[in-house]
Parts: C-alpha cells; sequence; structure tokens
C-alpha cells in the first residue's frame, strides 16, 4: 500500500528537473556501505487486510465494554464519553493541523485550547492554566520545576505525600535525579498521618509539597491547613488533582494551593491502554513565567477582530533553549481539546451529576462490601469513586477470582505497599450499575467461603 | 477563590475591548438552564452527601444543548488550515497525509476499552502490538533496544540524556557535564540538557553545512557526555563526514545522540545505529503517521545501542513464554524492568491508543519496500522544490538536500522579510514553511514538502512563491500587510504578552494591567 501521489512518469520528469538519474542518487551522501540496508519487516499488508490483522490483535485483549465488569481506578478511569466529543475530534481541521505558530490559520485550535485553559482554571478554582501537558505524572514532575525554579535551586526538597500515585512519585524521581533535588516524606510509616500532621516533613529546605485530591486510596482532606503551614516554611504547595472530583468537592483554589495539576483523562477521553490522555496545569498568576508549556492568549488581529495567540513564548525551549526550565515543545492539543468538549457538553450540570454519581455508586458498593464476612474498609476518612477494601486473602488471589467470573477487580495495593498485602483499591463509576456491584459482592463472598 | 464564580458571572459581557467579536467563547454562548448530556438516574440507595465543609460552592462551568457545542466546534474547526485541507510544508515537522485506516483502527474497543492496570494475561493483543513495535523500530533504524513510553519527541530526548548519563555514572565516570550540540539544533536538545543541570558546548557547522569537525575535535574530551546530532540535519543535509562526527565523539568516551526529528529522509536508506548512533528518539507523529492533533500528542520512543539497554525505561514489553513449536499457542507477553533502568518517563505504557497502533498499522502496511518508497520521495519532492527555486531565491547550502531545504526569505534591496513571505503563502492558500529556524540562516524559510505531495501541488507551490519574489520587487506592501484574504489577519502580540488574558473572564487585576 503507498500514500504516494507521483506516477512513474511524474518521477521521472521531476528527477530530472534535479539532475539526476534515479532515486537512489539522490543518497550519495550517505556511506556507501551503509546505504540501502535490506530491512527484515514482513511484506506489506493492503487496507482490507490491515483492518482484519489490526480486529484480531484488539479482539485478542478482553475490553472493559463487552467482556469484563471494571472495578479498576488507580489513576485511569471508565467514564461515558458522549458521541459528539469523537465527532469533532475526526475533523480533519482539528486533528491534521499542527502547532498553531501561525495564527492567522490556527484560530480554530487556539480559541479552543484558550477556552479548556478557561475551563480548567474554572475546575480547579485557579487564575491560569496552560495548554497542558503530557500526562498528570508528567505535570506534577513540571510543578518540580517550577518550584525549583521559583528558588533559583536554593531549596533541593520535594515532600511527597504516600498517598500520592505511585507511578507519579516515580516520575517525579526519574525527572529531577539530573537536578539533585531530594525527594522526601513519601515512606510507608507516613501513610496514616493526617495532612496536618504530613506538615512536619516540610522544612526550609522544601520548595515543594506535592499531594493528592482525592488521595491514591480515594480520600477526600481539605489541604487548607496543610498548605497554611506550609507557606509559613515558605514552600509551594502543589495539589493533583482528579477532575471529576472537583465538580462535587471544594477547589484547591480555594484551599489556596499554588499549583493545582492533574491527568484530564476522566474528562471524554478513553483510557486506550494507559494513554495518550492530557495532563493539566494551572497555577497563580504570579507563577505565570516561571510555568512551562505553551500559553494562548487573547489579543486582535489587525482587522479589530477578537483574537488569539501563542503568548509569552520567550520561557519556551526555542527561544531559551538550555536556560528554559522545560524542554517541552508539544502539549496534548487534541486531547485538551477533548476535555474542553466534554466540559462543555456536560456543563455545570453534568459534570456535577456524573460526579454525584460516581459518589452514590461508590458509597452503595462500601456499604456493601465492608459488610460481607472477612472484608473490611480500610479507611472511615469521607472518600469520592474510590475506597479501599481489606480482603481475607492477598488481593492478587482475589482478583483472579473475580477474573474468572467475568470481574476486573480493584488495584492491587500490595504492588507499591507492600504493608497493604490483602487490600484492593475498589473503583465504581458512573458505568457501574447496582446489578454489577451486587455481583462483585457475590463473588467476593465465595472467596471468603472458599 | 470566590472570585471565580463571580467573575464568570461577567462572561457573559463582553470583555471592555472594542474587539469585534467572530467567534464568541463557550463561555459567552452559555445559557443558564441548557444541557448538553442527561445521565441516567442512580440506581442505588441514597447515601448522604460529603459534609458540607469539604463541597465546593460554585460549578462556574458553562451551560449549552448539544447542538450549540457542534455548532460552535464546527464554526472553530474552520479557522483552521490542515494537512487534510491543503499543503502543508512546514520544515522538521514532516506534515505528511495520514491514512484514514489508522482513525478506524485506534478506536476499535479492544483498544479503547482497556485499561493500564488489567492483568497482563487479559492485554495480549495491547502487548503483542507493542512488543512487535519495538522490534520493528529495532530493525528500521539499527537498535539492540527500544522504549515506547516516551510521550514526545523532546521527551525522548530527556529519556536519552537520562540515560546517556546513567550510563557514564554506572562506569564511575562522573566528571563528564558536557553535551556538544550543532549550532543547527532544535532548540529542545539544549533544553533537554538543561533540565540534567548539564552544560552546552555548541559546535557550529561548515560551509556546507557540515559539522566543523576541526571544532568538534577541539571540544571532545573527557567531560563530553556525548553529541546531539540531528541527521539530516535542520537545513536538510546529510552530515558528508557522519562517520567522522561519530569515531570523534567515541574517541573521547562520548555517546552518540541521534534527533530522530529527520528520520523520514532515512526509512531503508541508512540505519542511524549502523552508522554507530547510540541512542536516538523517533517521532511517531512525524515519521509514522500519528497525526499532529494541532499539538499534540506526539510519541517519541527511543532506540538504543546494546550499551545502554539495560539503562531503558521501565517497563518494556518482553517474551515471558515462548511460542511452542506447534504453534497452537502464542507467546506470552508481559511487562519486563530493564535490570538498570533509569525509572518511569510518565505514568503506564506511553501513547498507545491514538499513538502506537497508527505507527504500528502505518508500518505493517508499507513493508521494507514502502518505507523506503517514504524516504526516497520525501527527498525527491524537497529536491524537486529546491531545483525549482533556486533561481529565485538564496540556498545558502545548496547541494543534494536530504527530505527538506532552507531558503532564505530576502531579497537584495528590499525591506521584505521571511515573515511577509510567509503571511503571503497563506493569500495563495498554502500554509507558510517553518521560518526563522535554524537560526543559522538569515531571513530562514525551511520546506519540508513530504512525500505525500503530488507534481502539481509541488508545482503550484513553486509558482506561487516565485511569484511572491516578484511582488515584493513590485509591490512589497502585498507582502507587508499579508493575509488579506483569509478571516483573521496578523495579530498583536505584544498586546497579548502585555495584558496576559490568558481565560475567558478577565483577571481581577485586569483595570490594574490596563
Amino acid at each position: 500500500m503507498t500514500y504516494i501521489p507521483i506516477s512513474p512518469k511524474e518521477r521521472d520528469a521531476m528527477l530530472a528537473t534535479v539532475g539526476v538519474k534515479s532515486l537512489d542518487d539522490l543518497f550519495e551522501a550517505v556511506p556507501a556501505k551503509h546505504r540501502f540496508p535490506k530491512l527484515n519487516l514482513p511484506p506489506a499488508l493492503t487496507e482490507m487486510e490491515a483492518q482484519a490483522e489490526l480486529a484480531d490483535v484488539a479482539n485478542a485483549n478482553e475490553n472493559v465494554r463487552g467482556d469484563l465488569v471494571s472495578f479498576l481506578g488507580a489513576g485511569m478511569y471508565h467514564h461515558y464519553i458522549p458521541s459528539v466529543i469523537d465527532h469533532m475530534l475526526r475533523r480533519g481541521e482539528f486533528y491534521t493541523a499542527y502547532t498553531p505558530y501561525q495564527p492567522e490559520i490556527s484560530q480554530g485550535t487556539l480559541q479552543a485550547i484558550f477556552e479548556y485553559q478557561s475551563l480548567m482554571s474554572a475546575l480547579t478554582g485557579m487564575d491560569v492554566s496552560n495548554a497542558s501537558h503530557y500526562d498528570g505524572a508528567t505535570a506534577t514532575a513540571e510543578a518540580v520545576s517550577l518550584a525549583y525554579a521559583q528558588f533559583r535551586g536554593k531549596r533541593k526538597k520535594v515532600v511527597m505525600s504516600p498517598s500520592l500515585h505511585p507511578q507519579y512519585r516515580a516520575v517525579v524521581n526519574t525527572y529531577e535525579q539530573g537536578l539533585g533535588v531530594e525527594t522526601a516524606g513519601d515512606t510507608e510509616s507516613n501513610l496514616n498521618l493526617s495532612p496536618e500532621a504530613f506538615v512536619s516533613q516540610v522544612d526550609e529546605d522544601t520548595c515543594l509539597v506535592i499531594v493528592q485530591y482525592p488521595d491514591f486510596f480515594g480520600r477526600v482532606y481539605d489541604y487548607t491547613k496543610l498548605i497554611e503551614a506550609a507557606h509559613a516554611k515558605g514552600a509551594l504547595v502543589c495539589v493533583v488533582a482528579n477532575p471529576t472530583a472537583l465538580a462535587m468537592f471544594k477547589t484547591p483554589g480555594e484551599m489556596g494551593a499554588d499549583i493545582v495539576v492533574g491527568d484530564g483523562q476522566p474528562l471524554g477521553i478513553p483510557m486506550w491502554f494507559g494513554g495518550p490522555s492530557v495532563g493539566f496545569f494551572t497555577t497563580r498568576k504570579s507563577y505565570v513565567h516561571k510555568m512551562a508549556g505553551r500559553l494562548i492568549g487573547e489579543t486582535v488581529d489587525n482587522k479589530g477582530q477578537r483574537a488569539y495567540v501563542l503568548t509569552l513564548t520567550a520561557r519556551e525551549q526555542h527561544i531559551k533553549r538550555e536556560r528554559a526550565t522545560s524542554n517541552i515543545c508539544t502539549n496534548q492539543g487534541l486531547l485538551a481539546l477533548a476535555s474542553a468538549i466534554y466540559l462543555s457538553v456536560l456543563g455545570k450540570t453534568g459534570l456535577a451529576q456524573v460526579a454525584n454519581l460516581c459518589y452514590q455508586k461508590a458509597h452503595y458498593a462500601a456499604n456493601t462490601l465492608g459488610k460481607l464476612d472477612g472484608y473490611k474498609l480500610k479507611f472511615n476518612d469521607t472518600f469520592f469513586h474510590e475506597f479501599v477494601l481489606e480482603c481475607p486473602a492477598p488481593a492478587e488471589e482475589v482478583n483472579a477470582h473475580l477474573l474468572e467470573h467475568g470481574i476486573l477487580g480493584g488495584y492491587d495495593l500490595s504492588r507499591d505497599y507492600p504493608s497493604l498485602k490483602n487490600h484492593l483499591l475498589i473503583a465504581v463509576t458512573e458505568m457501574n450499575s447496582k446489578e454489577e456491584i451486587d455481583m462483585l459482592a457475590e463473588v467476593l463472598a465465595e472467596v471468603h467461603h472458599e | 477563590m470566590n472570585n471565580v464564580a463571580s467573575t464568570v458571572e461577567q462572561t457573559n459581557t463582553v470583555p471592555p475591548l472594542s474587539a469585534k467579536i467572530v467567534e464568541p467563547t463557550i463561555f459567552d454562548l452559555s445559557s443558564p438552564g441548557r444541557t448538553g448530556v442527561t445521565l441516567p438516574a442512580s440506581d442505588v440507595p441514597e447515601t448522604a452527601s460529603p459534609p458540607k465543609h469539604l463541597l465546593r460552592s460554585e460549578l462556574p462551568l458553562p451551560e449549552l444543548a448539544e447542538v450549540d457545542v457542534v455548532r460552535h466546534y464546527m464554526r472553530l474547526s474552520k479557522f483552521n488550515y490542515s494537512v487534510d485541507g491543503g499543503y502543508y510544508p512546514l520544515g522538521s515537522c514532516t506534515m505528511k497525509y495520514n491514512p484514514k485506516i489508522n482513525e478506524d483502527v485506534c478506536r476499535l474497543p479492544g483498544f479503547v476499552f482497556t485499561h493500564p492496570l488489567q492483568p497482563t494475561e487479559t492485554v495480549q493483543g495491547n502487548l503483542a502490538l507493542m512488543y512487535q513495535l519495538q522490534e520493528w523500530l529495532k530493525e528500521i533504524a539499527g537498535f539492540a533496544g527500544v522504549t515506547l513510553q516516551p510521550a514526545a519527541g523532546a521527551h525522548g530526548e530527556f529519556t536519552g540524556v537520562l540515560m546517556m548519563r546513567a550510563y557514564h555514572q554506572s562506569r564511575g565516570d562522573t566528571k563528564r557535564t558536557k553535551m556538544l550540540i550543532p549550532d543547527a539544533a532544535h532548540g529542545t536538545n539544549p533544553a533537554s540538557v538543561g533540565m540534567m543541570g548539564m552544560s552546552v558546548v555548541t559546535i557550529p557547522s561548515d560551509e556546507r553545512g557540515n559539522v566543523d569537525l576541526k571544532k568538534l575535535e577541539a571540544a571532545c574530551d573527557d567531560t563530553v557526555v556525548g553529541m546531539m546530532l540531528t541527521n539530516p540535519n535542520t537545513l536538510g543535509m546529510f552530515d558528508e563526514n557522519i562517520e567522522k562526527v561519530i569515531a570523534l565523539v567515541h574517541g573521547c568516551g562520548g555517546l552518540m545522540y541521534g534527533d530522530g526529528a529527520n528520520l523520514n529522509a532515512l526509512l531503508g536508506i541508512v540505519r542511524p545505529g549502523d552508522l554507530g548512533f547510540d541512542v536516538m528518539h523517533f517521532n511517531l507523529h512525524k515519521t509514522f503517521s500519528v497525526p499532529h492533533g494541532g499539538g499534540g500528542p506526539g510519541v517519541g520512543p527511543v532506540g538504543v545501542s546494546a550499551s545502554l539497554v539495560d539503562f531503558l525505561p521501565e517497563p518494556l514489553v518482553g517474551i515471558v513464554e515462548d511460542a511452542q513449536a506447534d504453534g497452537d499457542m502464542a507467546p506470552l507477553y508481559d511487562f519486563i524492568k530493564p535490570p538498570k533502568t533509569i525509572g518511569r518517563m510518565k505514568a503506564f505504557h506511553g501513547h498507545f491508543g491514538g499513538g502506537l497502533v497508527r505507527s504500528f498499522t502505518y508500518i505493517a502496511m508499507h513493508g521494507p519496500d514502502g518505507l523506503k518508497d517514504i524516504a526516497q520521495y520525501a527527498v525527491l519532492n524537497a529536491n524537486y522544490l529546491q531545483a525549482r527555486l533556486r533561481d529565485t531565491y538564496t540556498i545558502p547550502y545548496d547541494r543534494i538536500c536530504m527530505h527538506e531545504f532552507v531558503a532564505e526569505g530576502r531579497f537584495e534591496g528590499s525591506d521584505v522579510r521571511a515573515l511577509d513571505i510567509a503571511k503571503r503563502l497563506m493569500d495563495y492558500n498554502f500554509h507558510p514553511p517553518t521560518n526563522y529556524f535554524p537560526l543559522i540562516v538569515p531571513e530562514a524559510l525551511m520546506i519540508e514538502p513530504t512525500e505525500t505531495e503530488n507534481k502539481d501541488t509541488l508545482d503550484a507551490f513553486a509558482d506561487a512563491l516565485i511569484k511572491i519574489a516578484e511582488e515584493a520587487k513590485t509591490n512589497p506592501d502585498l507582502l507587508h500587510n499579508a493575509p488579506s484574504t483569509t478571516q483573521f489577519g496578523r495579530m498583536d502580540e505584544v498586546k497579548a504578552a502585555r495584558e496576559l488574558v490568558l481565560c475567558c473572564w478577565l483577571p481581577d487585576n485586569y483595570e490594574m494591567i490596563r
């Protein structure tokens, strides 16, 4: 299969214009002994064959729409995605455009991302949002870079809550290994500290404190006091938030957070086996010049029309090169657009309904499962749509049993927290019916009795 | 931050700018009480609400019906120029046409509705696809290992530099802190190095657009981490001394990093690994048909030579149980952790659905010969355009180019600049080339036609550029005032940066700023 629209006759005419005899003659600069390697790849498929092959590959998976009932979350969630979103994303004008470097002919992307920035600011209660990062984990790492830059590298400690997503903590550690930033606080022994007590980890060398909201275990805390105490030590605070939960709970902006980041996947983006999603990044106006990533601002064109441009580009790598705080070049344009459309079409009432359904169903599930013989809820705190269930057997065994019944169980917390050996992190969204939750309870009861 | 709630109320009134509004914002269009989605009623017994002090008081999101939303985004989409709509010769970005089948296969339910933390035995299809793609990318570029995790080219660069650092550190070679980077490099190269706290030594290009070997030799010592080289470089030139360049870097104990931004020119032509590159990122969104999406997502896998495979980010996909000889059972795939891994670059496993599935399909549909055709025609198209424009525009490095070339957007005795030419091209319904990059060419116009354009389009584009050169002499104001046929004209960028209106309502110190 080829997508090259040039006939042999046209090719020959073009070669003549260039002044060479054959296509191969264009590559004289390439060392002869390495030129034209024979690639050991399978022969080309036609479109018809590729369709069939990819369908086979996809069918080799068990998916959570047809094959499995899912109670798995842990940073990626199965939500309903209204049809309208993909219809808009499939506009070639959106998905086959590049970064809006030429604003005169990119106002569609520019205005849409400006609106995305506005929607994310509204949701988080913050002043400004950038045009997005790769995902929630890398947005968190970029928050560290902002804080590190804010103190000009003089404060070298980042305090992370142990109930921050383990993969996010891992990414922060990867990102900061070159700068000599030390991470602290995320030891398992700190798991039971209240947010107020956790502040003891913050000192004068701390540039940033990172907490999650709701935390990795689904718990919802008001971080106002923690933030005040961290500010008293001069540190900034980053809250990693779940955007669906923000439709219901107090905003981190209201709590005084300096930076609010998170993964936008719950906002109309499929799970897609983990990506791509979108990392949102919002902050206070005072930090806007230290914020990485693209930023879209309002202006007027020379006809006096309201319009939008990439702004403050002098912060970015193509101008500042090695002095830029981040090397980020792309944003997650199309996924940011998906989130914007999702928030637009659900709007004020729709998103609140989604959040409420998640909350109601998760609480029904927790009440039901917590009463089963041999099971109990690990925590008593307020939670949103995830909770920790202590099981009578290792989580891995429980999940294996659930899977036999077509149920994708919760996240096995012993993978990251050795002390939580028999604990599952269960997620419930608007996609789960009462019937599914009751079935989960039934099968879990069997595990205990076996 | 209750002021968000209060200020959003003001959004139905137009900001106090005298600007004419072509398309209202989604907040402007909001009307209380409208809704776009109705959700099913709850089927579980009601639970008490969370404690009041934990609740948010106001959710200042817009309220619209589905049709309002569709019309809004449809109108916005029409303001965009796109590859599907026209010719987009943006140098270094490889804005090729992307096959439509990609859009269907990446939306198959088996891909869309799989969770990244599912037990691996339930996602063998996904893992098989990732494994195969790792293998194919290794074969295409000549490497011993590939990670699919990085989310974009710049993210891949960062991954690569982390591995280079880890390699030296594992050998106790801790005094290496300098990265050599040619003056023609993309800005992401030095920025990736800056994120590591390393320093950058800039190596100039010679008069043929190659790395200046003498300057390189002088910079090579035992403090060098390595060199980051884009080859072909951003002038579109394949470095004629590439083997000498790599020998010099390796000779001082450094590692060779390849910026794979321009890999489209090399498919089936030469494998960077065979030339001696130790690390290279692929831009799947350029070379392997992941649409650019208005600025992302990108996808930036990284390939490495044998000496670096142990440092790859976790997780990789491996075969943990071989296929059975009778062919009855497929191999068993699982995630594996390289022994000296630099760690995790992002959550989960990379841009799977919207990225890896598309590239897998593209490679499967091209095969070895089809991939070579891509590179050959990409290079033919660039050379054809270069030949057609040579008499009209100055081409500072004028030899057979690879997939792109750089012309100067200026004329003797004229005040017309590259920017004016770029904007005037819009009046001819073309997207402009990249301009003002690379930095080493004055008034640079960097043109990358890609292999998916036909001769008629290239001729029309060349004709337009030749006509614009004429206009620059006869009627330069046509260029200074361009574009004049598009909905929007040139922007007041200073105003945007000075006033910093970054969302639909005004910042609370708006009056002060004004």
